[in-house]
């Protein structure tokens, strides 16, 4: 009985403070889809500084990234996130990919090992997110098996998604194939880089965070 | 000092794909699955699983492949593609019907693809296909 009135208690303690704190939003995808790109852009907008580097070769976020008390605006309304950029899931890392970027044997082996601890680090953190924003090339073929694996596992935890199709602006650009991937979730599209549509990002991440608030 | 265990290499131009029917993983837990699977991966060979791992699965597949690269030679990680009936448009009896089968026989109208990254290059996904690319010996 005092066990139950206890778990009780914590799961009323636990609600109030979640609806003033908060929200912890994750970035996944695979490497290069532009999380770091869309994070900084984030941060730019709402604190005027970045939150990591990017860089075209991949895997170049491997270790989580925080960023805390980025307060967005939107229609006279103010929501507190922490950002959590992770590292890129893949299902394999080869160190002679990095030799391609002109990485020393050595260099290239190192990253390759921070590479690997980089993606255990993400699928952890799976289970410390409020929220996720799943960021998809869309110059690329979106039935990944990363991306399925990703959203598969954010469904059974119960964790609200909204799939970003980042790189809009390129011409190989194709938001509607990522759209009929995955019909049945919302789909926006946006540039990381030139910032195309980042309005539209922020309608739906408000409409996002109000499932878990 | 440990010593670094090794992956048995391709003989000749030899390739076995190793059918996985799905009675021979419905018993087994998370753990025994993965075993199972990392065993045959690390033979070389390629899996053809009758039906699919559930998301968790898969990404326990991923963490644990990642732990091995590095550990042992010549491992890259995996190449995995699943593909099934899910974006078929069926009606409500026909969802109803499929979704009582995949609880009393588990999820067996689909087919998974696993093979080790060392000798599949790509694995490719289009809505009803699957294309595997293999790597240059």
């Amino acid at each position: 009985m005092i066990k139950i009135i206890r778990n009780f208690a914590q799961r009323i303690f636990s609600g109030i403070f979640r609806k003033k704190g908060e929200i912890k939003l994750g970035f996944y995808g695979s490497p290069n889809a532009g999380k770091t790109s869309l994070a900084n852009k984030i941060c730019q907008d709402w604190l005027g500084e970045d939150l990591g580097a990017v860089s075209n070769m991949p895997h170049e976020t491997r270790k989580i990234q925080v960023k805390e008390k980025v307060v967005i605006e939107k229609n006279g309304k103010k929501i507190a996130f922490k950002l959590i950029d992770t590292p890129g899931i893949a299902t394999k890392v080869d160190f002679e990919d990095f030799m391609k970027f002109g990485l020393s044997k050595k260099e290239a082996q190192t990253r390759a090992k921070e590479a690997t601890q980089g993606i255990i680090e993400s699928i952890k953190w799976l289970d410390d997110v409020d929220a996720v924003i799943v960021l998809i090339d869309s110059t690329l073929n979106p039935y990944s098996q990363v991306n399925i694996t990703i959203i598969g596992n954010l469904v059974a935890r119960n964790i609200p998604v909204l799939i970003v199709a980042n790189k809009i602006d390129l011409k190989k650009s194709d938001i509607k194939k990522v759209q009929g991937a995955f019909q049945e979730y919302n789909v926006v599209g946006v540039s990381a880089k030139s910032g195309e549509n980042m309005e539209e990002f922020y309608e739906e991440l408000f409409r996002l965070v109000k499932k878990k608030r | 000092m440990i010593k670094k265990k090794k992956v048995n290499k391709r003989k000749g131009n030899n390739l076995t794909i190793h059918f996985m029917p799905y009675s021979e993983i419905s018993k087994e837990d998370t753990i025994g699955r993965i075993k199972k699977i990392m065993g045959i991966i690390l033979d070389n060979k390629i899996i053809i699983l009758q039906g699919k791992l559930r998301p968790e699965e898969e990404v326990r597949l991923i963490e644990n492949s990642m732990t091995l690269i590095g550990n042992i030679a010549g491992f890259q990680g995996i190449e995995i593609a699943g593909i099934s009936g899910d974006n078929e448009n069926r009606g409500l009896f026909d969802n109803i019907r499929r979704n009582i089968a995949r609880i009393l026989i588990g999820e067996q109208d689909a087919i998974t693809i696993i093979g080790p990254a060392s000798v599949v290059k790509e694995i490719t996904r289009d809505p009803k296909k699957i294309e595997l690319m293999l790597q240059k010996k």
